[in-house]
């Protein structure tokens, strides 16, 4: 049906875009303003072009879609992209994010804007490279890769310590990916190949599941960030510039969760049946931990980011109970994070591009100034409460039915988090927008500019939108995640069963 | 009978001789005509080996040997020497602006390579314990008296006498360990002693220590790596280059031949020397350099933590493992020529800058040096998708195939502590305020930049033709 590597296409786009960009020389105002309409446009195109996924993507089918193989490293490591119905979500987040982080970045990033677009041009290549690749090794060179764009971003265009967090940022991902890479070879030995497809249907040893789950483990968790390795994600987030801090929450933090599953769980279930009580009690105490922890920063972005690591704390909760609304829940709460989150990181750059801090303290009264920054603000803040009615309700809804299931204390412990998470939300709310405008430094606040409507606005249907009518995205990863939950059901009951014979 | 019908042909070492007797015909040259002449024959020099390089590329397919055992001419010779051939030929280019001095004008230099590219070649060939010594005391003294080749400096001066003096210690344990290993399998030739050398006396196995020992030195592997840092920042940056590519490359072949082709009986025996030596060598490199100041020492560091993990590969001691030592070795030659380039095109106000601190705000100044030096860092940090991922993921998939967990894992977290000082200079060059501006970069360096930068950068499109050629080479040895 396709004539042309529309998958290709869609990763590729933004690269060529950069070049553009590098092509287009100078350092006045003109360039810069070129080299931003350059981006956006980039980032759109991109963005249509991955519409046309949606559009011819078969959601009644669980096998990989857009599928391109062409001949890449000699024995069996090929050049292998395609999207099945838990990457194609995730495909779409990154790329509509994008065009946001763009336009958020339009008058906050004054200084080598040329290279600032690139690098995230480049990075949106990368992960979208990431959730399309379907051979370990391309896999990994995506996942790896994108630490340098995001390296730069931070260091170069981040906070007062931005040196020590993305150091911080790179070496703590670096330490958990080599791990994954040593892995990835045991099991292109046991199976000849490092085709994702063909992997998924191959037999691993009981022994080597273990060894290569945990190593998968320490990349994913660490990217993911799962507690106790979560410390790299505040530092990250406060440093890096607002775009930065949206890409990470939005769609970086992702691929540990989709790598949990699009690995961990299709090929060794085993192991993540063994290990699934480890799972419970860690996203347990990173629900309960972190809100905790998000009750006491002074710092918004700081807030955000513990709530970050919480709400992932239901996603991975999700995916290890094994269940269909277990897993279809994960999915579902990562992207609607993605939209909230990032949202939540847009809105603070809103205030911070007036007043330069982002201390809670500075705050206070905004909604006397900035109504309809109130209004936004609240939207999320509630979806990320996961008030009924927002998308961030179904996630988490999903998630703790799915784990209900299966562990009844995971879910019951879990649930706090729903409760913490709306102590420190309103908390943070509470203390910026409402109150008296005492302040002198706010009285000359702005309500929100055409530009940061822009960015936001859309973001308000679309949280709204998966609140109400969740289908769109629970229909089209359906198939996907009941072919994996009866795969994984079925290795587990057959060992279970193997057990009870002898 | 006559000469060529007993094992002699000549055929074989033809692009050794027109070498051989190019680089005498050069060195008339400059004795005849005096040192106006220094730029001609570096030219005729360079000329000359890529004239050798297209011989070796055109000899007849398939095994030859000659000079009854002596000499090998496999695909694996051919590879490495080729590549052996490049890095001289480019540290020649590059040394360009060094010998256009007029303190400096040395016609010497360039006859001194061609005569250790020469031992280079006969090293990579050698079929015999004799002809591996001829070969590497060739390649060896030529170098001694290339390090010592800025004559009125105290730090080449002293470079050159330092290696020369560790560099006769190594030989000599080199030739002890011949000399064990002659005494108890009676022959020197490479299967003789493969066919001798089935099970493990302790004769034989100090004889194989010592031999190790000395090929240790030339690869700068620890703990016989403590010339390298020294002899890194004392030489002439040119000539450092030369150091840290060609030289390595020949080792690092006489390396695996001697392991995989003399020694496959026992290979238990020596692969835990591997494995320590790696180890070592990784950690040292990746710990040793967080320290340094200078970026000539700091490569000399970072050079012996990839020899480590090059021999990674070489200690899994399968064909996979040599396809990874040759894999590892390409790259590493292209990112180090590409580093050099960098730091010789470091100048300002017509001073070689060498401090890393001098890189700072590199990327505002000339954003292009910057960012092709970055990448290079990153790609020897073996981050993905540049090509120093690969050469890391050839070597460390065939220690996994061999069973070398804790190699493996030891190897790839030394990797981790690595990626702290390559990235420290990135941030020098991206986060930190400029240092002042950098002249202009001479064409030829701009050249060989561009090049190994883009090779480097684009290394994973045409991996698949590297890895094939790679692959066929490493048979060729088993």
């Amino acid at each position: 049906m396709t004539t042309w590597p529309i998958l290709s296409v869609t990763t590729f786009l933004p690269l060529v875009g950069a070049l553009i960009v590098y092509l287009s020389r100078g350092d006045d105002e003109a360039a810069r303003r070129n080299s931003r309409w350059i981006a956006l446009w980039t980032t759109l195109i991109t963005f249509a072009v991955s519409v046309i996924l949606v559009m011819r993507f078969d959601a009644s089918s669980a096998d990989f879609q857009f599928v391109e193989k062409a001949n890449w490293l000699a024995t069996g490591i090929t050049y292998h992209m395609g999207v099945d119905g838990i990457s194609l979500p995730l495909v779409i987040l990154t790329t509509a994010i994008m065009p946001f982080c763009i336009i958020a970045s339009w008058k906050a990033i004054t200084n080598r804007v040329r290279e600032y677009m690139m690098a995230f041009l480049i990075l949106e290549t990368l992960m979208v490279g990431t959730f399309s690749a379907l051979d370990l090794v391309l896999f990994y060179l995506f996942f790896e890769g994108g630490l340098i764009p995001m390296f730069l971003i931070i260091g170069v265009w981040g906070g007062p310590r931005r040196v020590y967090a993305s150091f911080k940022f790179f070496l703590y991902t670096l330490l958990g990916s080599v791990l994954m890479l040593l892995a990835i070879m045991a099991l292109y030995w046991n199976g000849g190949t490092t085709d994702i497809p063909t992997l998924m249907h191959t037999a691993v040893p009981r022994s080597l599941q273990t060894w290569a789950w945990l190593a998968f483990f320490a990349s994913f968790a660490v990217k993911m960030p799962m507690w106790p390795v979560h410390t790299w994600l505040p530092d990250a987030h406060v440093e890096a510039p607002t775009a930065g801090s949206v890409v990470l929450a939005a769609i970086m933090l992702k691929m540990g969760g989709y790598g949990f599953l699009r690995f961990s769980l299709p090929m060794f279930p085993l192991a993540s049946h063994d290990f699934a009580p480890l799972m419970f009690t860690l996203s347990t105490i990173a629900i309960i931990y972190t809100s905790l922890v998000a009750l006491m920063q002074e710092d918004m972005k700081k807030l955000i980011a513990y709530s970050s690591v919480a709400h992932m704390g239901f996603v991975t909760m999700g995916i290890f109970a094994g269940t269909m609304q277990g897993v279809a829940g994960g999915v579902f709460q990562m992207i609607s994070h993605g939209i909230v989150s990032g949202a939540l990181f847009l809105c603070v750059g809103i205030v911070y591009d007036r007043m330069h801090t982002r201390d809670i303290a500075a705050y206070g009264g905004l909604v006397n100034r900035m109504p309809l920054y109130a209004l936004t603000f609240m939207v999320f803040t509630m979806a990320n409460v996961g008030l009924p009615g927002t998308s961030g309700f179904v996630g988490e809804f999903m998630t703790l039915l799915g784990t209900f299931k299966v562990s009844i204390p995971t879910a019951f412990f879990a649930t706090f988090g729903v409760i913490l998470s709306a102590c420190y939300a309103l908390w943070l709310y509470r203390k910026v927008v409402f109150g008296a405008l005492v302040k002198p430094s706010l009285m000359s606040m702005k309500d929100l500019t055409f530009r940061e409507g822009l960015t936001l606005f859309p973001l308000i249907a679309l949280t709204i939108l998966f609140g109400i009518y969740p289908k769109p995205v629970l229909d089209m990863s359906a198939a996907s995640v009941q072919q994996l939950v009866n795969n994984y059901n079925t290795a587990v009951t057959a060992v279970k069963a193997a057990a009870l014979l002898q | 009978m006559s000469f060529e019908t007993a094992g002699y042909q000549l055929a074989p070492v033809l692009p050794e001789l027109v070498l051989a007797v190019g680089a005498m015909a050069l060195l008339m040259l400059g004795a005849y005509r005096g040192q106006e002449t220094t730029k001609t024959v570096t030219t005729l020099a360079v000329l000359l080996l890529i004239v050798v390089g297209v011989l070796e590329y055109m000899l007849p397919a398939g095994k030859h040997v000659t000079f009854g055992g002596s000499f090998i001419v496999d695909d694996f010779a051919r590879f490495m020497k080729i590549l052996a051939l490049i890095g001289s030929a480019v540290t020649l280019v590059l040394s360009t602006e060094f010998l256009s001095d007029p303190s400096r004008r040395i016609f010497e230099y360039a006859i001194l390579v061609l005569l250790s590219t020469l031992g280079m070649m006969v090293l990579i060939s050698a079929g015999d314990l004799i002809s591996l010594y001829l070969g590497l005391e060739l390649m060896s003294l030529a170098l001694y008296v290339v390090a010592a080749s800025n004559r009125d400096n105290a730090k080449s001066t002293e470079a050159g006498l330092k290696y020369f003096v560790l560099g006769a210690l190594s030989s000599g344990m080199l030739l002890y360990g011949s000399s064990l290993i002659y005494g108890f399998t009676g022959t020197v030739a490479f299967t003789g002693i493969a066919a001798a050398a089935t099970i493990s006396n302790v004769g034989l196995v100090f004889g194989l220590v010592f031999l190790l020992a000395g090929l240790c030195f030339k690869v700068s592997a620890v703990p016989f790596h403590m010339w390298t840092p020294d002899v890194y920042e004392g030489a002439p940056t040119p000539v450092t280059a030369f150091f840290a590519s060609a030289p390595k490359v020949a080792a690092l072949a006489v390396f695996t031949r001697v392991t995989l082709t003399a020694f496959p009986g026992i290979v238990s025996q020596w692969q835990q020397i591997l494995v320590f030596v790696s180890i070592a060598s990784m950690a040292l490199g990746s710990f040793a350099a967080i320290g340094q100041s200078n970026i000539k020492r700091l490569m000399a560091y970072s050079s012996i933590g990839h020899m480590g993990f090059a021999l990674v590969g070489l200690a899994a001691g399968t064909v996979e493992g040599a396809q990874g030592v040759l894999m590892y070795i390409v790259i590493y030659v292209a990112m180090t020529l590409g580093s050099f380039a960098i730091i010789l095109a470091m100048k300002r106000n017509g001073q070689p800058v060498e401090q890393i601190s001098d890189f700072a705000g590199l990327s505002r100044t000339n954003p292009l040096l910057a960012f092709m030096f970055a990448m290079l860092l990153f790609s020897l940090a073996g981050i993905p998708p540049l090509a120093g991922f690969f050469a890391k993921w050839y070597v460390f998939v065939a220690a996994i195939k061999a069973n070398l967990f804790t190699l493996a894992v030891i190897g790839v977290l030394t990797s981790v502590v690595g990626a702290y000082y390559y990235l420290s200079i990135v941030k020098t060059m991206y986060f930190d305020e400029p240092a002042g501006q950098v002249d202009p970069v001479r064409v030829e360096v701009k050249t060989v930049l561009a090049v190994a930068g883009l090779f480097n950068i684009l290394f994973a499109l045409f991996a698949g033709p590297v890895v094939s050629v790679a692959s066929a080479a490493a048979k060729s040895l088993f």
